[in-house]
């Protein structure tokens, strides 16, 4: 089961500290260029988009769709469902869809972010909203 | 500037093991160099290029010195890194090379044991503290872009079973085959689920081995033996989610590799008699028809199904040779074999039974990375001379 697998902490570096920071107090940021005014996951501290460096960390809603996933039926740990889940603020990201019967997720699911504990920060996931 | 023409595939190995406990990786690499070199009619001391790719051990000096390269001669060196297409583009890169007299006779090196060996790692970058956690594998990656060409094309896993189905027809007939057995629709949607939609058998075999080539000048091509093969189209791209902004995953690079191939080589894909087109699982041919214009966006579920990819039946004979879904995908990177089988079609030296009637033009394609995730593509337009 999802709940018994073990994560390992983010290795973090310079350029991503504010995100892992933030995701122990339970929020989860993105970042946003004030130049061209998109957002954008991972954080990067110059925009992929403009290649700006007046990027922004922003508060996402952590609400989001299932835009695809594949059920892996077998793994060392268990079943899992790796997605893409798209966020209300427009970026897309790869995830877990957890807390869950793994059977039930479709595209189009409206899902929120959760967080699972690591040794260090803990990581984001995605379960239905 | 082109290098159309400018170059030719003058020598073409297959190991034909699938499954290599007594060897070394090492000792592939120097079989599968031996093989192509012995096929052209040259010599190791002829060779003053030399490509390989992440599954080299040790990289690109070490492998030099191990096969005693003539490092007098040597001249020209590239280690371009781009999973299972990174001999596609080596061997772009070699016609460039050649193109502007920086060598002459380039060896092209592929060879690993993934059943019997180690692995080196996969590298992982900027993502890795965002990614790394979810468990992407190339099964779940390149499910995840099935589940979403079927949800927006209506593509059907009975559509793709056919692509598994016309790789064993040919397959049959490959004495190296990993798997010769003629499969039906139904074997593949009764086959295991493996990470939804795909089944084991929309899966392509994990195989020890290896392959080489030789890429060469028109003038040394000509003084050779073999009848003569050449790169008139060569194109490369990479595609990723690149900060999650219009993520659409129904499409490859293949979509700017593929048309860049087209152009140079000046011909257009209901030009080409045969194609080989990587295969790591049966949807990564569905999308990369549908990418490198052999039909539109959406249809190449139509496309592929009805028996379409099988020689002597149907409009496209692809993966003659049984492709990795059925014959070898050494490594886990199927960019070499696909180069290997177009230029047997187009000496003429397939097998009989899946041998294309006069084959003058083929493609061969691939991808590297995961396809879900980030990739590399790169296309090859080959014509015989």
């Amino acid at each position: 089961m999802s709940e018994a697998k073990k994560y390992n902490a983010p290795v973090t570096n310079p350029e991503t500290a504010p995100f892992w920071d933030a995701a122990k107090q339970g929020k989860f940021m993105i970042k946003r260029c004030t130049a061209c005014g998109e957002a954008h996951y991972f954080p990067r501290s110059i925009c992929p988009f403009c290649f700006s460096d007046k990027t922004v960390w922003e508060e996402s809603s952590g609400e989001a769709v299932v835009y695809t996933y594949s059920l892996m039926r077998k793994s060392p740990t268990g079943p899992y469902a790796i997605a893409y889940v798209t966020l209300k603020e427009g970026p897309s990201l790869q995830t877990n869809i957890v807390d869950c019967d793994l059977e039930t997720v479709k595209i189009g699911q409206k899902v929120k972010v959760v967080w699972k504990p690591t040794d260090g920060a803990p990581l984001p996931f995605f379960a239905p909203a | 500037m082109t290098i159309k023409g400018k170059a030719y595939i003058a020598g073409i190995y297959e190991h034909p093991t699938r499954h290599a406990p007594d060897k070394s990786t090492a000792q592939l690499h120097a079989e599968v160099a031996k093989g192509a070199i012995e096929d052209a009619g040259l010599t190791k001391d002829d060779i003053d290029g030399y490509f390989c790719a992440g599954d080299a051990p040790g990289g690109l000096w070490p492998m030099v010195d191990y096969l005693g390269l003539n490092t007098k001669k040597l001249r020209h060196v590239d280690s371009t890194e781009t999973g299972g297409c990174s001999y596609l583009i080596h061997l772009g890169h070699a016609a460039e090379a050649i193109a502007a007299g920086k060598c002459s006779v380039a060896l092209v090196t592929l060879a690993g044991k993934p059943r019997t060996g180690v692995m080196p790692p996969r590298a992982s970058g900027a993502e890795a503290d965002f990614e790394l956690a979810y468990g992407a594998t190339t099964h779940n990656a390149y499910g995840m872009c099935a589940m979403r060409h079927m949800h927006d094309y209506g593509t059907t896993s009975e559509q793709l079973a056919w692509i598994k189905v016309a790789a064993s027809h040919h397959a049959q007939y490959n004495p190296h085959a990993m798997l010769k057995e003629v499969v039906t629709v139904e074997d593949v949607l009764n086959s295991p689920m493996i990470s939804d939609p795909l089944h084991r058998m929309d899966c392509c075999v994990v195989t020890d081995g290896g392959g080489a080539m030789i890429v060469t000048t028109p003038e040394i091509a000509k003084s050779l033996k073999k009848p003569l093969v050449r790169l008139i189209g060569h194109g490369e791209a990479a595609k990723g989610p690149r900060g999650g902004k219009d993520l659409d995953l129904t499409y490859s690079a293949g979509v700017w590799s593929g048309p860049r191939a087209f152009e140079e080589a000046g011909v257009t894909p209901k030009d080409i008699k045969y194609a080989s087109i990587y295969d790591s699982f049966t949807i990564t041919v569905l999308m990369q028809l549908e990418d490198l214009g052999f039909c539109k966006k959406g249809e190449g579920g139509k496309f592929v199904a009805d028996g379409n990819l099988i020689s002597g039946v149907g409009k496209l004979p692809f993966n003659t040779d049984g492709g990795g879904l059925c014959s070898n995908h050494p490594v886990n990177r199927g960019g070499m074999t696909k180069i290997l089988e177009a230029v047997r079609q187009l000496r003429g030296e397939a097998h009989p039974k899946v041998q294309v009637p006069n084959c003058d033009l083929a493609i061969a394609h691939g991808t590297g990375g995961l396809l879900g995730v980030r990739h590399a593509a790169s296309t090859c337009i080959l014509e015989r001379a």
